[in-house]
């Protein structure tokens, strides 16, 4: 690192109006009257369960400085869990189904991260991508837990709590307000974690990892929660995932979810959060167009992401930066 | 309590069939500064990584204030109270010299990682920190720069930089590798002036180059040649020995 990168936690004042009046305008969306109204909600939706997805991974990758190939495999376990809590007859509540699920991805986590987080650069990259593939090959061969097939989900779970049901999360407007209201708070829990003492040290280890050791920091339990605390904000993104879609398969573990993921935030930018909900709207919108536009998509989604690493090699949220003025260092 | 806070015997370090360090040891007091000088590739600065646990030596032991440390991590090593600056700056770029030298502060708080606590308070508001960090800066004369990132500082405030975040830790052993290198004469004179008023809590370890910082600060020298001791005493003693005058101080000082 010979030129200094600015601190790049820290957003400046028109990038935070800008994310403000996104919220607003997703806090809207579902108010504007339109024939096809349920499809955009979906889809809206399924942009915000990827944004937590993606912020859950820039708290490794962004904060950290651990790039994990392997991060959908805790996204996928938690909506597995939400397909075997769910029982053929009735739905089950919100309220202790997704911290169970939750809990459960951050166990994963915290077993695989036990072995994951010793190793560095490259061979961590490696590792997380071998461990996510045998999280994918243990469903995907296993007829028990479902198998190639993957599992339904035979209801969606509901948000009854002491007899009041304000929420109802079988309707398409319902499900995306539960959805927002988590995203922001994730987006809430980061941005206050990041400018913890703990999150400090994780930025800490992320530039100079020697150094935080040499003045006294054991960096592996640091790692390890990091690690662990990533995998299961993952499944609360993969809980909502499950929910929304009625159904869960390997695919949810495999290696392009996880390169999805890696994906998104680059686009958007690394380490403040704020780029990897960019990186994920971006990203899904992006693909929805090409998709509408020709069968070869990929070809231009890949064109456009070597576009944006070109021209905004800190991503969405650089850019945003740049064109919204001078970040302040405080 | 003895005086002596550090002690380190037959310290060997062997990579394959070089032997780095070979059977060196070095005793620090508190109130006195040891120097330790000799060409390059004399090994001191592996017997600093030694010392500070960033590489484990092959043989001899190392007491630290009473506790046997010799092969022990340098997290470990850190907070038992060694602290140690780099002879290759080594610090965080992207962050402001604040920063920089908070963080090292934080390290003392001893905060479990997964304590929820630590993740929801506010690093900015932890007041013995701040007041470790403040103190740290002040000593180190960089009060000013608190708010410059640390990239864009120069050379010599880099240095100082270093040697404020190794005190921020509140160590009772500094341990300074080449604390002078490449600074201007001014910059050195304060540098100088700062390791003076450090000895007076702390026990000191200053490998240098800089004959004249060497012979105005050290109350103890030891000189090393192809990882051995040739000689070590006080200065005077030192300057006399004719080993020394051939091997190294050579044709300024015969």
């Amino acid at each position: 690192m010979s030129t200094p990168k600015p601190q790049i936690e820290i957003l400046p004042r028109g990038v935070q109006v800008l994310l403000a009046v996104g919220a607003v305008a997703l806090a809207a969306f579902p108010l504007v009257p339109s024939e096809s109204a349920g499809f955009y909600q979906q889809m809206v939706t399924q942009m915000m369960i990827l944004a937590i997805f993606a912020m859950s991974l820039d708290l490794l990758q962004g904060v950290t400085g651990l790039v994990s190939l392997g991060h959908a495999a805790y996204f996928g376990l938690a909506g597995y869990a939400l397909a075997f809590l769910t029982p053929a007859d009735v739905p089950i509540s919100l309220w202790w189904s997704l911290p169970l699920a939750a809990l459960g991805s951050g166990l994963a986590a915290l077993i695989i991260g036990f072995f994951v987080v010793r190793t560095h650069g490259i061979y961590f990259i490696m590792v997380t991508m071998a461990f996510a593939q045998m999280v994918f090959f243990l469903f995907f061969d296993n007829r028990a837990l479902g198998g190639s097939d993957g599992l339904y989900v035979n209801f969606r779970p509901h948000a009854e709590l002491f007899g009041w049901n304000g929420i109802n999360l079988d309707s398409n407007i319902g499900f995306y307000y539960l959805t927002l209201v988590l995203m922001l708070l994730v987006y809430a829990f980061l941005r206050r974690l990041l400018f913890s003492p703990f999150g400090r040290v994780l930025a800490g280890i992320r530039v100079n990892e020697h150094r935080m050791r040499a003045v006294g920091y054991s960096t592996f339990g640091y790692r390890l929660t990091a690690f662990t605390l990533a995998g299961a904000l993952a499944g609360v993104a993969g809980y909502l995932w499950g929910a929304q879609t009625g159904y869960v398969n390997p695919e949810l573990m495999g290696f392009h979810m996880s390169a999805h993921a890696i994906m998104m935030v680059i686009l958007g930018g690394t380490g403040n959060f704020a780029g990897a909900i960019a990186g994920a709207f971006a990203f899904e919108y992006v693909m929805h167009l090409f998709k509408d536009f020709t069968k070869h998509w990929q070809l231009l989604m890949g064109s456009f992401i070597v576009l944006v690493v070109v021209f905004a090699p800190r991503g969405l949220m650089g850019l945003a930066e740049r064109v919204l003025g001078k970040r302040k260092i405080p | 309590m003895s005086d002596l806070l550090l002690s380190a015997q037959h310290l060997t370090k062997r990579f394959g069939g070089l032997a780095a360090v070979d059977g060196v040891s070095v005793e620090l007091f508190r109130h006195r500064i040891h120097a330790v000088i000799g060409p390059n590739g004399a090994g001191k600065s592996t017997l600093a990584n030694l010392l500070s646990g960033d590489l484990p030596p092959t043989s001899g032991t190392i007491q630290l204030l009473g506790v046997e440390v010799a092969g022990k991590s340098p997290e470990r090593i850190s907070s038992l109270g060694l602290g140690r600056s780099y002879q290759k700056t080594n610090i965080f770029l992207p962050f402001t010299v604040w920063d920089n030298v908070r963080l090292a502060s934080q390290a003392r708080e001893r905060h479990a990682p997964w304590n929820p606590l630590h993740w929801l308070s506010s690093a900015g508001q932890m007041r013995a920190v701040n007041q470790r960090c403040e103190r740290a800066l002040e000593l180190a004369g960089l009060s000013a720069r608190a708010s410059a990132v640390a990239g864009t500082t120069s050379h010599g405030e880099q240095r100082q930089l270093e040697i404020a975040m190794t005190l921020a830790t509140e160590p009772s052993v500094l341990l300074l590798d080449e604390p002078l290198a490449g600074m201007g004469q001014a910059e050195s004179q304060s540098m100088v002036d700062l390791l003076k008023r450090l000895k007076a809590d702390h026990a000191i370890l200053l490998v240098e180059h800089d004959m004249d910082a060497v012979f105005s600060l050290a109350d103890q020298l030891t000189v090393m040649v192809n990882g051995q001791v040739i000689a070590s005493g006080t200065p005077a003693d030192v300057r006399a020995d004719p080993n020394v005058q051939a091997a190294y101080l050579g044709e300024e000082h015969a």
